[in-house]
């Protein structure tokens, strides 16, 4: 229980000469969520895509469960699970193949499929191919595929994009609080981030701008920080 | 990033004086040492040239996927530039084998490329393959994917070079006689110490060129590396896209 | 193994949904072959010069199925989920060069009987089995190198263009002794007879050695 799920320590990438991340630091104790903010361009996304060991840090310490990465990568993956801006859904298939062909590449039972469209509402449309459906729909996909292997560690990129108030309750037991995950979550709306959030994690072009409690930050700084 | 300064100018200026007192030495048995070819005579000599050059670039090209491993194994990015630097002196100089053989085939067989001439076949293949890792290169805009990428082109197609040799002189007879094989078996003695000393002359120049080439690609990384560290990332103008590894 | 079959499942899955490969590559060796009918200008060609059309016609076609191979995990996000996955690197070698391999054989399966039709003088009946011994090998080269030159084209931004212009020297061994490996076959004198043995053995070993060299560096290419 005292391993937190997320640690970071002094984590840096670049891409070439550019600073993506620089010397962030982070402890994400299990069970709880962090609102990672910051505007377009601030590293969100590359952090998340690290804390998935799809991007490899250039420098510092990234510990997942206690399992340090890239290095120990293959231990983590089943235990995390990513909501990013692309669905990774094959649009040529049905909703429900892809979530087949996921459930296989986690050995996961078939049922789980029919499990977790059923959460979402989207068992009737499971059939058609995935270019068919509007957004909204792709997204409730994209979250039943995220959710499929019922990872404890969340990295949602905006989980909630396209997503109407109804859907939205609908993933709610799914990746919200109530799912008793651990998240990692970014929004393009930081009210809604933080209403979510045990931590906040601000980024200022790829360094820490703020971290700490919801309650710490201010107003003023949050405005700077997206102006 | 921790900077371990490797030099590459240590010893540079007595490789390069010594590669000239070879080649010198070599140009002079060439023209005053060695006999002239019974049956082609005068233009034969471009064998000491032409020969040299192929099997440098052959080698080089080896290295650059040997240096390649060395990447891919420890992710440091000094062994992607040793294996680029590698490969694009190679290219000349293996389009400098081309040329010479070229010119080699006119005068002897009164055509400037003959297909039945295995090893000048494969050597075509090879150097079109390796004219290709300057555009792949390019074409990568991340430069740890592009030197990751780059590793993976040069081992694979270092191990290409001696599979292709074998397999196309399997698929030709000999038809035309041939001056040398590879071993230079048939070759008399003068002739071979002459060649001997204008393959060592070659390779010299190939190494001198590296280490040149590596001297200067490593001062100039570490005066960015320097400028970044004093001035901040700002001070710095982008490196603008490019094929070669900085 | 097992999730290497759950690939190709998918890929065959998708192949069969959009029709997207094959067909065109089927289409692409027909053209071909009547291009080379008005080139050559000849109704009938045999022998060495039957090989070299059949080889050249064959590798045009592959290529387009070599272009297309890691599309769809490139454009609709493939990659990162079989990334995300707990499974082993490799299986996305074995799928896509497996998967590559039956699209080869679909297209020969049209393709050379159309050529035998089209353009071939002598029957193709006596040669054929020894002629799918020698297409199966070079499908196999086809099938690994193109694997592994897709893979690394599919990164850059002139990927229709890197990947040919990478693969077409790489296969050219193997392409040479395919096309040396068929001409004896295809010639009316001998046509019962097998394939030269040296030349399947150089296409074995090409296979071999190449399929070993794409399994050594093939992770490196599915990294970020």
């Amino acid at each position: 229980m005292d391993t937190p799920a997320v640690e970071l320590r002094g984590l840096a990438r670049y891409f070439g000469e550019r600073t993506a991340l620089r010397d962030v630091s982070l402890v994400l104790p299990a069970g709880a969520s962090v609102a990672v903010l910051g505007r377009n361009g601030a590293g969100k996304s590359t952090l998340l895509r690290i804390l998935a060991a799809l991007l490899r840090p250039h420098a510092g310490e990234v510990r997942v469960f206690g399992e340090p990465l890239p290095r120990r990568a293959f231990a983590v993956r089943a235990r995390l699970g990513l909501l990013a801006h692309e669905p990774l859904l094959y649009s040529e298939l049905t909703g429900r193949e892809n979530l087949r062909y996921h459930a296989a590449l986690h050995r996961v039972a078939e049922r789980r499929v029919d499990e977790v469209l059923e959460a979402v509402a989207m068992e009737r449309r499971a059939d058609d191919p995935v270019r068919l459906l509007s957004r909204g729909m792709v997204q409730r996909l994209a979250v039943c595929r995220a959710v499929l292997h019922d990872p404890p560690l969340l990295l949602l990129d905006e989980a909630r994009a396209n997503l109407d108030p109804a859907a939205s309750a609908l993933v709610e037991p799914l990746i919200g609080r109530p799912a008793g995950r651990t998240r990692v979550l970014t929004s393009h709306d930081p009210r809604a981030a933080l209403a979510e959030a045990d931590l906040v994690l601000a980024l200022r072009d790829g360094r820490v701008a703020f971290a700490g409690a919801p309650e710490g930050l201010h107003d003023d700084a949050l405005r700077e920080l997206y102006a | 990033m921790p900077s371990r300064s490797t030099t590459y100018g240590t010893g540079l200026r007595g490789l390069s004086i010594a590669t000239l007192v070879v080649i010198a030495a070599a140009l002079t048995m060439v023209f005053y040492y060695a006999p002239l070819d019974a049956d082609q005579g005068f233009i034969q000599k471009i064998f000491y040239i032409h020969v040299p050059l192929a099997i440098v670039s052959l080698l080089g090209f080896v290295f650059g996927g040997l240096m390649a491993v060395g990447y891919l194994l420890t992710g440091d990015r000094r062994w992607d530039m040793r294996s680029y630097v590698a490969i694009h002196l190679s290219l000349i100089f293996g389009i400098g084998a081309l040329v010479t053989g070229s010119i080699w085939a006119k005068a002897s067989w009164g055509h400037w490329w003959v297909w039945s001439e295995p090893t000048l076949v494969s050597f075509l293949i090879v150097v079109l393959l390796f004219c290709t890792y300057q555009p792949l290169r390019f074409s990568i805009e991340d430069p740890e994917r592009q030197s990751r990428y780059a590793s993976v082109f040069a081992i694979v197609a270092g191990a290409f070079v001696p599979l292709n040799f074998i397999a196309v002189r399997l698929a030709q007879q000999y038809v035309h006689p041939r001056v040398l094989t590879l071993t230079g078996g048939n070759l008399p003695g003068s002739m071979m110490l002459t060649f001997l000393v204008s393959l060592i002359g070659i390779a010299m120049l190939f190494a001198t060129l590296w280490k040149y080439e590596m001297a200067s690609k490593n001062a100039r990384s570490q005066v960015r590396r320097l400028r970044r560290t004093l001035l901040g990332d700002d001070a710095l103008a982008p490196a603008g896209r490019s094929a070669a590894p900085s | 193994m097992r999730t290497a079959l759950v690939l190709l499942r998918k890929d065959l899955r998708l192949e069969l949904r959009t029709l997207e490969t094959v067909p065109a590559m089927v289409l692409l060796a027909l053209v071909t072959f009547i291009v080379f009918h008005f080139g050559l200008d000849r109704d009938t060609i045999a022998g060495q010069e039957a090989a070299g059309v059949l080889v050249a016609t064959l590798l045009f076609a592959a290529m387009l199925g070599v272009n297309r191979l890691f599309v769809a995990e490139r454009e609709q996000g493939g990659f990162d989920a079989f990334l995300l996955a707990p499974v082993d690197r490799s299986a996305m070698l074995l799928a896509k060069a497996a998967g590559l391999f039956i699209f080869l054989a679909a297209l020969e399966v049209v393709a050379v009987p159309a050529f035998g039709l089209f353009l071939l003088g002598p029957s193709l009946a006596p040669p054929l089995p020894g002629l799918i011994a020698v297409l199966a090998l070079a499908d196999l080269a086809i099938a690994v190198i193109g694997t592994l030159v897709s893979a690394i084209a599919i990164h850059t931004r002139a990927r229709d263009l890197i990947g040919p212009v990478i693969g077409l020297p790489l296969l050219l061994p193997a392409l040479i002794a395919t096309a040396r490996a068929a001409g004896p076959l295809l010639r009316f004198t001998h046509a019962a007879g097998a394939p030269p043995g040296k030349w399947l053995a150089v296409l074995a070993l090409y296979d071999l050695v190449f399929a070993l060299l794409a399994y050594a560096v093939f992770d490196f290419l599915l990294e970020d």
